[in-house]
């Protein structure tokens, strides 16, 4: 069995969601100290990616990536070419998993305390250190959450990685894509084995975060 | 040592006003809910910035409007004690006190320091403990013992006690006040409750809608409150329109009556101020017939209701209070009032 799908799913999700990781925090911080009216706006155009089909998304993407648009002609004068290649995989799934990160950590940022970061200003703390060392720990649960849910997001990405990379073995094939491959190829037995993979990944991860919660719950209790 | 604050912000309708400054001690800002005090200190910490104005500090201007001065909170050197405390949850009390000390360099000397401070402030053997497993009392301790190590040259406190069982509040009281006299800087202090205000502050300023209506030494400012809400503040239960008919003698009509005044009545008067103490059965002057209406006891005092048989019945009630010593078995038909016991209002 060729295990090249899992290894790139693996790296396309990981990589995907540490972009998110940061690119959502910050663009979550920022939201929720805009005002109203400019936040529901801003809040609209990130969430998007959420609610249309991901083969939208993917369609967009192309658009604006596409070795003949100005975008990707630009970028491949650098060698970089998002369409057909593993690493526009990263791309299609930080797109789509970008705003499940967005939206928990921005619940989180918007119902933590203010006083505690007005006190630790007026103590003379700096802002980097109050909102990595206050702000993001006392948020950790949604951003934890937020965290998990796009790397699951990306790690199951299908639509809008098909329309941009494709479905190319040993190149671009990620799990879902192989999965519909062998399938539609009537390999079912293939299509079958990456579907155990797939359960044991999600399985593993989701057991992770249930064991984090836990032992959140008891250093909280103690 | 000294804060001057004259600032102003315009927040929707509502238009905060404020000025006054500290002269040593503690300084309380009294006021209701609402009428901006909280702003008012957080315009001082920098956590909000006024329209207009200026603020200053020991000669350190923190906010200027004109010259375009705005400090940052983290250059003001401002202590804020916060109604929730604000420890952080992530941290321990050590950790916690530790973030006060973060401009002390030497290792030893910031050790030596906290433990001063935990042994002044009765933590020790909290060190390891979260902000959620200490008491009231303890996390009050904690965030105080915070902002003291962080040496500030302005103390603020935003309803210390608010968060606090009434039981603890007034042992806690005691021991703040003594705390502060040690601490020797300008404190200055929020709070909407008399009993408060009059244990911990040598001077109040009275906060009315997002004015400061005046500043006063606290027992002056008891004695004689001026305008109808600086008497509310301070506890006055009777308070009726009035106007003046002699230099010492105003007519109240809501209560059908005349009163004499100890001091003279002058041009402005709104309302007149009687406490619920001051109606006494032997007092001769200003005395009057009054109709029983009701009555409710409390631990130690008696509070009785009544009205002037010249009152009309459809207005309010007065409440009279009195020890259960001086209780008669029938209630006094006559009841008196010292001429230095009527607070005569103004115009705020």
């Amino acid at each position: 069995m060729d295990w090249y799908p899992l290894w790139n799913s693996l790296r396309i999700a990981a990589i995907s969601c540490i972009l998110v990781f940061f690119t959502g925090i910050l663009a979550a911080y920022y939201a929720s100290r805009l005002p109203k009216a400019v936040k529901g706006l801003l809040d609209v155009v990130l969430t998007l990616p959420l609610v249309l089909p991901p083969t939208v998304c993917g369609y967009f993407l192309l658009v604006l990536f596409g070795v003949k648009r100005p975008l990707g002609r630009w970028l491949a004068q650098y060698g970089i070419q998002f369409v057909m290649t593993w690493y526009g995989g990263i791309l299609a799934a930080a797109v789509v998993a970008f705003p499940l990160m967005y939206r928990t950590a921005r619940g989180a940022f918007e119902s933590f305390d203010e006083t505690l970061a007005y006190s630790a200003m007026t103590l003379g703390l700096s802002n980097t250190y109050i909102f990595w060392r206050i702000r993001m720990p006392a948020c950790r649960q949604g951003i934890l959450a937020g965290t998990v849910l796009a790397f699951a997001r990306a790690l199951g990405e299908y639509g809008a990685t098909s329309m941009l990379i494709g479905y190319t073995p040993g190149r671009t094939a990620t799990i879902s894509t192989t999965v519909y491959q062998l399938w539609r190829t009537n390999d079912t037995a293939g299509a079958f084995r990456w579907v155990l993979v797939n359960l044991a990944i999600s399985t593993v991860v989701l057991l992770a975060v249930n064991l984090l919660e836990d032992r959140q719950k008891r250093t909280v209790k103690k | 040592m000294s804060l001057v604050v004259d600032i102003r912000k315009k927040l929707g309708s509502f238009t905060l006003q404020a000025s006054f400054e500290t002269q040593g001690g503690i300084l309380g800002l009294l006021g209701a809910s609402g009428c901006g005090k909280s702003m008012t200190l957080k315009c001082i910490a920098g956590i909000e910035k006024p329209d207009r104005g200026h603020i200053e500090l020991d000669g350190t201007v923190l906010f200027d409007a004109k010259k375009g001065i705005n400090l940052a909170p983290q250059q003001r050197r401002v202590g804020y004690l916060f109604q929730n405390y604000a420890l952080f949850p992530n941290m321990t009390v050590r950790q916690n006190i530790l973030c006060g000390l973060h401009r002390e360099k030497d290792t030893s000397v910031r050790e030596k320091r906290l433990w001063e401070i935990l042994q002044l402030m009765q933590l020790e053997g909290l060190e390891q403990h979260r902000p959620h497993q200490l008491s009231g009392g303890q996390a009050q301790r904690t965030a105080l013992a915070r902002i003291l190590v962080n040496e500030p040259r302005l103390l603020m406190l935003d309803e210390p006690f608010s968060a606090l069982d009434s039981h603890l509040r007034e042992k806690l009281q005691m021991e703040l006040r003594n705390l502060l006299k040690e601490y020797g800087h300008d404190v200055l202090m929020v709070t909407h409750s008399r009993d408060e205000a009059y244990h911990m502050c040598g001077q109040l300023a009275v906060m009315h809608d997002g004015r400061v209506l005046t500043q006063q030494d606290t027992r002056k400012l008891f004695a004689d409150p001026h305008s109808v809400p600086a008497a509310i503040l301070t506890g006055c239960k009777n308070i009726a329109p009035a106007r003046k008919i002699g230099t010492y003698e105003v007519e109240v009509p809501e209560w059908g009556i005349r009163l004499r005044t100890h001091q003279p009545v002058e041009e402005g008067l709104k309302a007149v101020g009687i406490r619920a103490h001051a109606f006494r059965p032997e007092e001769p002057q200003n005395a009057a017939e009054v109709q029983w209406a009701g009555e409710m006891e409390e631990p130690f005092e008696w509070i009785m209701e009544f009205r002037f048989r010249s009152q009309s019945p459809e207005t309010g009630t007065i409440w009279r209070r009195f020890s259960k010593n001086s209780r008669t078995e029938k209630a006094p038909v006559r009841l008196g009032v010292a001429p230095e016991q009527v607070l005569l209002l103004y115009e705020a």
